[in-house]
C-alpha cells in the first residue's frame, strides 16, 4: 500500500485542458436541442460499438480514459449497455455482419440520442470502402451528428467531437 | 532442406527468411503434414487461390514451419471438384482456416470433422464466394437468416449465457456461447467473422503502395508488424533487400509497437482485477510512449511508417536521444509497478491458477505468440530465424510454464524490459549514411512471397502473389490470433463466468485480423 501511495503522490495529476468545441464537425445541425442537453444534465453516458473497425480507433478512445485526457473528470462515462446510453460512439465502415447488430443497438438506446461516428472508415468508408462485405460509412445504417476524421482521431479530436455533439447548437 | 518427400521438389524463395515452395498433389498432403507434425513442426497458415483462368484449377497453400524454416506447400485442386484431404487431425488450427477457405472459395476439405460456415453469416449467399474472380457481390446480396447450429450440453442445471457480438466494454465485437453450472464454466463457444469487411477482396484491386496502407490496418494494434510482412512479402517477390538503415529502423519501430500494447494491457490486467492504480499508471507510460510516436514519426500508433524496399521515416540525433530517455524512464518506472503487482494479494489471487493452458495443450494445439510462450513454447521468429538485423541483437526470448495469466503478465513484462534493450542496441547501430531507398513501385509477373514477423501478439504473416502482369492477384495476411482463438475456449474451463474478461484480456487476441 504504502508502495502505491508514494507512486500515486509522485505522478501527481496528469490532466490536461478538454478541447474547444468544433461546430464543423456536426453533421446534422437539426437534432439537437437545448431540451436535450437539459435532460442529460451534466453527466453522459457513452455505449461504444465497434461496427467492423481495424481496431486503431478503438486504441484511441481507449487513451481518452487515460490520465491525460481524464473522460471521466468531465462526468462522461462509458457504459455496458445500450439501455443506459446517451451517446453511441461507432467506429469502422459496418461490416455487413455487424449491420443488424448496429440497428439493434441504435433502437435500444432510449431517446433523446446522440451518435458521434470515429475515424475515416466511420466518415466516409475509408481504406475499406464499400463493398460485398462493408456497408461503408456508419450514416449508410444509423442517423450520425457529429463525424470526426482520422485515421484513427486522436484522443483529443475524439473528445472534441463527444463536446461538440452535447454542446447547444449555435442559433 | 527442411522436408524430404519422394513427390516434393522444392524451390528456394529469396526471402528474409529461409522459405521454399513447391508443388503437390492432393494426395501427398497428409504424408507431408505429418512428417513436420512428427518432427515438432507446426502449421501456420491455410489458404487457397483462384487459378482457373491460368487453367491452373484451384490452388491450396499451405504454410508449414519447423526449425530449418518455413515451406509453403502449393497444392493442384481441379477447376470442377476442389476437394483436398482433411488435415484437421494433423494440426488441429486447420479446422477454422478450411472452414474459413471453403466460405470465401469453396474449396473443400474432404473428411473434416467440422463444416459448419466460420467468416460467412448473412452477407452473402451460401454458394457463392467471394474470392473467386467471377464472384458478383451485387448478386451476392442477401437477407438469409443467419442461422449456426452450436454445440449444445445438455444435463441437469446446464445453461447457456449468449454474449455479444456487441460486448460492455470498449472492444471488438464478437459471439461467445457459455454453457455453465452455477457460475463454472462447462464449455465456451466463440463465433466471430463479424467483422468482416472483405480485406482479401479489397487488396485484389490495389496497387502496391495502397496495399501496403491496407496491410498496416488489418489489425489497428499491430500495424508495424503486418506493414513489414507485407514488405518482406514484396522483396521477396522483386529479389530486392532493403538498406540496413531501414532495417534497423523497422526492428525499432516493431519494438515501440511492443512496448506501447505490453504497457496497455498490463494497465488493463490491473484493472480487470479492480486495481484501478494499474491502468492509471500504465496508461500514463504508454501515452508517454504514443506522444514521442506522434513527434518523432508523425503517427501515435506508426502506422505507414513502413513502405516496400524502404521505410518512410527517418530519426534524427535529437531524436534518438528521446528514445534514451523514454527508454531508461520505462525501465525505472515499469520495474516500480512490477513490484507492486508482484506484492498486490489481491492482483496475485486473481491471476495465479486463472485460465491455465498445460503446455502439453499448447503443443497439441498449436498455440503460438507471447501466450504460446507463458506455456512453453519456445518459439520466437525473432530468434529462429533471426532476419536482420535481428541477426545482430541475439533477442532472449521470455518463456514461462504455468500458462496461467499470470504467466502472461509475466512473460509481458520480460518482453517489456528486453524490447527496451533492444531499442537501444539499435539505436547505437543506427548510422545515418545516405543510403538510396530502393522504391519498389511494381512487382515482377507470377511472383510469390512469403514475410513473416513476430509481431507483439505472436507470429504475423503476409504471403503476396501476382499474376502475369505484376499486379496483387492475391494476398493472404494471418494473424496468430487463428491459432490461439480456439485455446481461449480451453483456457476458460472450469474457471468462473466473472473470470472471462480476465482470461481473454491476457490472451488479447484480434478480431479484426482473423475476421479480415
Ligand atoms: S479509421 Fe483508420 S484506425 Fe479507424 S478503423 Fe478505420 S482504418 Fe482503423
Amino acid at each position: 500500500m504504502y508502495q502505491i501511495l508514494k507512486q500515486i503522490i509522485k505522478t501527481g495529476i496528469k490532466t490536461e485542458t478538454p478541447p474547444q468545441v468544433d461546430e464543423s464537425m456536426r453533421v446534422d445541425t437539426q437534432r439537437l436541442q437545448q431540451e436535450i442537453l437539459d435532460v442529460f444534465g451534466g453527466a453522459l453516458a457513452i455505449r461504444q460499438v465497434d461496427a467492423g473497425s481495424c481496431n486503431g480507433c478503438e486504441l484511441e478512445i481507449h487513451a481518452v480514459n487515460n490520465a491525460y485526457y481524464n473522460i471521466e473528470g468531465m462526468g462522461i462515462k462509458f457504459v455496458a449497455s445500450p439501455r443506459h446510453a446517451d451517446l453511441l460512439l461507432v467506429t469502422g465502415p459496418v461490416s455487413r455482419h455487424m449491420e443488424i447488430a448496429l440497428k439493434r443497438t441504435y433502437d435500444a438506446t432510449p431517446d433523446p440520442k446522440l451518435v458521434v461516428a470515429i475515424g475515416d472508415c466511420a466518415c466516409d468508408g475509408g481504406i475499406f470502402g464499400e463493398s460485398y462485405a462493408s456497408c461503408g460509412k456508419v450514416s449508410n445504417v444509423i442517423p450520425v451528428d457529429v463525424v470526426v476524421s482520422g485515421c484513427p482521431p486522436a484522443p483529443t479530436a475524439i473528445l472534441q467531437g463527444i463536446l461538440t455533439a452535447i454542446s447547444a447548437r449555435k442559433p | 532442406m527442411p522436408i524430404k518427400h519422394p513427390n516434393l521438389k522444392l524451390t528456394r524463395l529469396t526471402d528474409a527468411l529461409p522459405a521454399w515452395t513447391g508443388e503437390i498433389g492432393p494426395d501427398d498432403l497428409h504424408e507431408i503434414c505429418r512428417q513436420v507434425h512428427d518432427g515438432g513442426g507446426r502449421l501456420v497458415a491455410l489458404w487457397g487461390s483462384d487459378t482457373r483462368q491460368q487453367d491452373r484449377g484451384f490452388q491450396l497453400h499451405v504454410l508449414l514451419l519447423n526449425e530449418t524454416g518455413m515451406v509453403c506447400l502449393n497444392v493442384q485442386l481441379s477447376a470442377e471438384q476442389p476437394v483436398y484431404p482433411d488435415i484437421s487431425q494433423i494440426f488441429p488450427a486447420a479446422s477454422r482456416m478450411q472452414r474459413a477457405t471453403y466460405d470465401m472459395l469453396g474449396i473443400y476439405a474432404q473428411e473434416g470433422h467440422d463444416h459448419r460456415k466460420w467468416v460467412r453469416h448473412g452477407a452473402w449467399h451460401s454458394g457463392s464466394f467471394p474470392l473467386r474472380k467471377d464472384f458478383d457481390a451485387a448478386a451476392s446480396r442477401t437477407d438469409e437468416a443467419d442461422a449456426y447450429p452450436f454445440v449444445q450440453v445438455e444435463g441437469q442445471g446446464v445453461h447457456e449465457i449468449p454474449v455479444g457480438p456487441v460486448h460492455a466494454g470498449i472492444i471488438e465485437p464478437g459471439h461467445f456461447r457459455f454453457s455453465i453450472i452455477g457460475e463454472r464454466v462447462l464449455r465456451l463457444e466463440e463465433r466471430l467473422g463479424y467483422v468482416h469487411k472483405g480485406i482479401e477482396k479489397r487488396f485484389e484491386s490495389m496497387s502496391l503502395q495502397q496495399g501496403a496502407k491496407l496491410a498496416g490496418r488489418v489489425s489497428g494494434d499491430s500495424t508495424v508488424a503486418y506493414a513489414w510482412a507485407y514488405a518482406m512479402a514484396a522483396e521477396s517477390i522483386a529479389k530486392v533487400t532493403p538498406p540496413s538503415r531501414a532495417l534497423w529502423m523497422r526492428a525499432l519501430l516493431l519494438e515501440r509497437e511492443r512496448v506501447a500494447n505490453h504497457l496497455g494491457d498490463l494497465g488493463y490486467l490491473g484493472n480487470d482485477v479492480a486495481l484501478a492504480f494499474g491502468f492509471a499508471q500504465f496508461w500514463i507510460l504508454k501515452e508517454q510512449v504514443l506522444r514521442n510516436n506522434a513527434a518523432l514519426f508523425g503517427h501515435r500508433y506508426l502506422m505507414d511508417t513502413i513502405a516496400p524496399g524502404g521505410v518512410a521515416v527517418t530519426l534524427s540525433a535529437e531524436g534518438k536521444r528521446v528514445i534514451e530517455a523514454e527508454c531508461a524512464m520505462l525501465e525505472q518506472q515499469v520495474r516500480i509497478l512490477r513490484g507492486i503487482y508482484d506484492e498486490h494479494a489481491g492482483v496475485q489471487d486473481r491471476f495465479i491458477g486463472t485460465g491455465v493452458v498445460t503446455p502439453k495443450l499448447a503443443a497439441q494445439l498449436g498455440l503460438c505468440g507471447l501466450a504460446g510462450r507463458a506455456s512453453a513454447q519456445a518459439w520466437d521468429a525473432r530468434v529462429q530465424f533471426a532476419c536482420a538485423p535481428y541477426d545482430k541483437l541475439d533477442v532472449q526470448m521470455s518463456t514461462y510454464r504455468n500458462g496461467d495469466v499470470a504467466s502472461r503478465a509475466i512473460v509481458r513484462f520480460g518482453e517489456l524490459f528486453e524490447s527496451l534493450r533492444l531499442q537501444r542496441e539499435i539505436l547505437v547501430n543506427l548510422i545515418h549514411e545516405d543510403e538510396a531507398p530502393a522504391a519498389l513501385a511494381k512487382l515482377p509477373p507470377n511472383g510469390f512471397g512469403i514475410g513473416m514477423v513476430e509481431g507483439w501478439r505472436g507470429e504475423v504473416m503476409v504471403a503476396i502473389h501476382t499474376d502475369a502482369q505484376g499486379n496483387l492477384t492475391r494476398v493472404h495476411p494471418h494473424d496468430p490470433s487463428w491459432q490461439n482463438w480456439p485455446l481461449l475456449e480451453h483456457a476458460i474451463i472450469d474457471n468462473i463466468v466473472p473470470d472471462f474478461p480476465l482470461i481473454n484480456k491476457s490472451f488479447n487476441l484480434s478480431y479484426s485480423g482473423q475476421d479480415l
